[in-house]
């Protein structure tokens, strides 16, 4: 691999320059250390049979496909096979464990949770947030405030067939929009309101009259909502009186929902989440602390 | 023109002496000849015992009950952990080893303030397989002089079946040597019977050629290329020296001036100054690093001194004073050719320093290591979300924590949390004693992580409170502290 040109011969090393002069400096003329030559021959018959073992040219519509067949999405598909078939056990045990005994086992437990924890952070948390703390109109899961029930039972019927979802076995009820239909004039909505507030001891309108607001909440909240506004869970009527606020406690807020009524959707997950994978959605969810017993 | 030498030099085209190298140079094959002596003894000894050690340490069984494994020596990657005779270490007191190693360092220091190189020399694995190997060549080839004058001959039939068996050896040591690195990684009986009948894991053959290959190849062919070009300790060690260390010095000021014992002898009768030295080369010629002693201290020069039991020999066959090459100073070579006293010390400052660093080190690891814990508390607090509200308008924290059992044998702990008035501790998934406790049982040499739920209605403190954490072993009452804090909106 020498230059062809020979020029003159340094002195030192006895070896010729290449004749070019930069500044004074001259290159030697050495050939190429033969370790690297050869290296860099092994490098180009590589890539000359990389390419015929595996995909390697675009063509128009397809790809020079390889004589060994390899494929990546085969390549996952075997990664993920194998990691199911190494989970298969405790998978297989999940499913054949009833709700309320898994806990009993802390492996199994264990287990179900960490499950769980990566199917909520890819299918719940876009409307839940990452850790289920939940945001505007969508409930926060850690809390022991529940919509439909907080039992392992209820959670399960909640994650498989959705709330207002589009499946028959969903969830349905919703708030009407009592002042856009007509149903109340904006004068009761504020006394309502005054009156919603102050059932869990939030302060009112210094001028607010709250026994006409009982008296309109008697007549057209109480159905849902009970008559000492404690919610009912059968119909997804939030419990008014305690603390927690799906929307918040605003008066404004309050006012707006009754004028334009609620209805938040979680759809259903049966068909698109396999059942152990919502068995551990549920036990997941209902060990983030809210969880109840019964 | 006072200035015309000077303009001379700058023009003249006959560059320096120093110019006149080639800035590389080949290297020379060096054919190191056998040696006898005391320090020749003293290394046999020190590569009997490293290699031993090496070699063997991995047999040494250690019982430590049935759920641990019974090696004395083993890293045990896939669970995380390292056992030392009665020591295990996790993965988080991976310190011991910072310690070890800062342990080893300041012995170097030290080594290297008393008496030089003695690591390159004695020590290093470089050297003590390069010399193991120099002895197969020289018991198969020869010495010396057969190995040189084969070097020029046309090659026999003899010669290639020499080298072959020679390579073949060598062989065999770089494959015993990186076969019993492997043994440090499993069980050393179970995995020498899989790896003789194919079964051990393909990473176990992989390293075993690994270090084939590098032991091979760095004290077969490189040799003492590695300690001039390849290691940094040399250039290292150059700063960590001081006038009084000692190092194997040639006494200049009794050799020189060096001639034939005969010249010397008419020179001396003539009262005309003869030194010892009867350049007779032997230094060099055991010289494993083919330098000349003679040239004094140098980078190339791993002190083994091979050059002090020559020359030894050879002055002891002419009836002459030994250590001419000896373990000494520049300063009390200067200092005797100047009629000035010798002076050596070796305690000072520096030697102090580092003795004292020695001690302090070893102390503090062996004080950690006595009041070690055997469980372990860590606390983490969720992310996301911080806080949560409950309906009756108390306030909830999440955190998980983890509980690391370091006993061999199966424990039950439970956990208080202290720092907050009106709190109520949950664990998720446990059931509590009677006592109202939640009670852990961690299994032998495990960790177990849960999730515990801190609620408070007392919501009227600062909005971060400091929260401890107090785990207690139901077995012997040992605790485990840890701290978080507890969050409100």
């Amino acid at each position: 691999m020498s230059h062809d040109t020979q020029g003159p011969v340094d002195s030192v090393t006895g070896v010729t320059t290449t004749g070019h002069s930069w500044d004074d400096i001259q290159e030697l003329n050495n050939p190429l250390p033969r370790w690297w030559l050869w290296t860099f021959y092994a490098t180009i018959a590589w890539a000359v049979a990389y390419c015929v073992a595996y995909p390697a040219w675009p063509l128009i519509s397809s790809y020079s496909k390889g004589v060994l067949g390899w494929h990546s999405r085969e390549a996952i598909e075997t990664d993920l096979a194998s990691l199911k078939s190494q989970r298969a056990g405790m998978t297989e045990k999940l499913s054949r464990t009833p709700l309320e005994k898994v806990a009993e086992d802390p492996e199994l437990f264990a287990f179900a949770r960490a499950q769980g924890k990566a199917a909520f952070g890819d299918n719940c948390a876009p409307c839940h947030g990452a850790g289920g703390a939940g945001a505007k109109g969508y409930p926060n899961l850690n809390d022991d405030d529940w919509l439909w029930g907080g039992s392992l039972a209820q959670i399960e019927q909640t994650v498989q067939f959705g709330a207002r979802s589009t499946n028959d076995k969903g969830h349905q009820g919703s708030m009407p929009a009592f002042g856009r239909d007509g149903m109340l004039k904006r004068q009761e909505i504020s006394q309502v309101a005054d009156f919603v507030r102050s059932l869990s001891s939030l302060p009112v309108d210094q001028d607010a009259d709250l026994a006409v607001g009982a008296k309109v909440f008697a007549d057209n909240c109480a159905a849902c909502h009970g008559d000492r506004g404690q919610g009912n869970q059968e119909l997804g009527a939030p419990n008014l009186s305690d603390k927690i606020w799906l929307f918040g406690s605003a008066k404004a807020t309050i006012m707006e929902g009754i004028t334009n009524g609620r209805g938040g959707v979680m759809p259903a997950w049966h068909g698109r989440l396999d059942d152990t994978t919502i068995k551990a959605l549920t036990l997941y969810v209902h060990s983030l602390g809210g969880g109840r017993s019964q | 023109m006072a200035d015309a030498p000077l303009a001379k030099h700058l023009t003249s085209n006959v560059p320096d002496q120093a110019d006149d190298q080639p800035l590389y140079i080949s290297r020379r094959k060096i054919y190191p000849q056998a040696v006898k002596g005391r320090l020749r003894t003293i290394k046999w000894a020190v590569l009997l015992i490293t290699l031993g050690i090496y070699y063997f340490l991995p047999f040494i069984r250690w019982d430590r009950g049935p759920n641990a494994p019974s090696q004395a020596i083993l890293v045990d990657l896939s669970n995380g952990r390292f056992y030392f005779f009665f020591i295990e270490i996790w993965p988080q007191e991976v310190y011991y080893i910072t310690g070890l190693l800062i342990l080893a360092a300041l012995t170097l220091f030290l080594m290297n303030a008393v008496a030089g190189r003695i690591w390159c020399g004695y020590l290093c694995p470089q050297t003590v397989w390069t010399d193991l190997f120099y002895a197969v060549e020289r018991l198969i080839e020869g010495d010396r002089r057969e190995r040189m004058k084969r070097e020029k001959e046309e090659p026999t039939l003899e010669i290639i079946t020499l080298k072959l068996l020679k390579h073949s050896i060598w062989l065999l040591i770089a494959w015993w040597t990186g076969g019993a690195w492997v043994l440090y990684f499993a069980d050393a009986p179970t995995l020498i019977g899989q790896l003789l009948t194919f079964q051990a894991p393909a990473i176990a053959y992989i390293w075993i050629g690994i270090l084939t290959f590098t032991t091979y190849a760095l004290a077969g062919f490189m040799r003492e290329q590695v300690c001039t070009y390849m290691c940094p300790w040399p250039r290292i060690q150059a700063a960590l020296t001081d006038e009084y260390a000692l190092n194997v010095t040639y006494r200049y000021d009794r050799g020189d001036p060096r001639g034939s014992m005969k010249k010397n002898e008419v020179l001396k009768r003539q009262g005309l100054p003869a030194g010892d030295c009867i350049d007779c080369a032997q230094c060099v010629a055991v010289c494993p690093t083919g330098i000349d002693i003679r040239n004094g201290l140098q980078l190339d020069c791993i002190q083994c001194g091979l050059c002090i039991d020559a020359c030894n020999t050879v002055m002891i066959k002419i009836g002459k004073p030994t250590n001419l090459i000896a373990y000494d100073t520049d300063m009390n070579v200067q200092a005797r050719i100047e009629g000035r006293p010798e002076v050596r010390r070796v305690i000072r400052p520096r030697t102090i320093l580092y003795a004292g660093l020695i001690m302090l080190v070893g102390a503090i690891m062996l004080t950690s290591l006595a009041l070690r814990h055997t469980v372990d508390l860590s606390v983490m607090h969720d992310r996301n979300p911080l806080f949560v509200r409950l309906s009756d308008g108390s306030i909830r924290n999440g955190f998980t924590i983890r509980v690391a059992n370091k006993n061999l044998e199966e424990r039950r702990y439970t956990l208080t949390v202290e720092g907050l008035s009106g709190t109520k501790l949950d664990v998720v998934g446990r059931q509590m004693d009677r006592q109202g406790r939640p009670v852990l049982t961690v299994g032998p040499d495990q960790t177990l992580e849960v999730r515990i739920l801190i609620t408070t209605d007392n919501t009227s403190h600062p909005s971060a409170t400091e929260l401890h954490f107090t785990l207690t072993d139901l077995t012997n009452g040992e605790t485990a502290r840890a701290k978080d804090h507890f969050m409100v909106p």
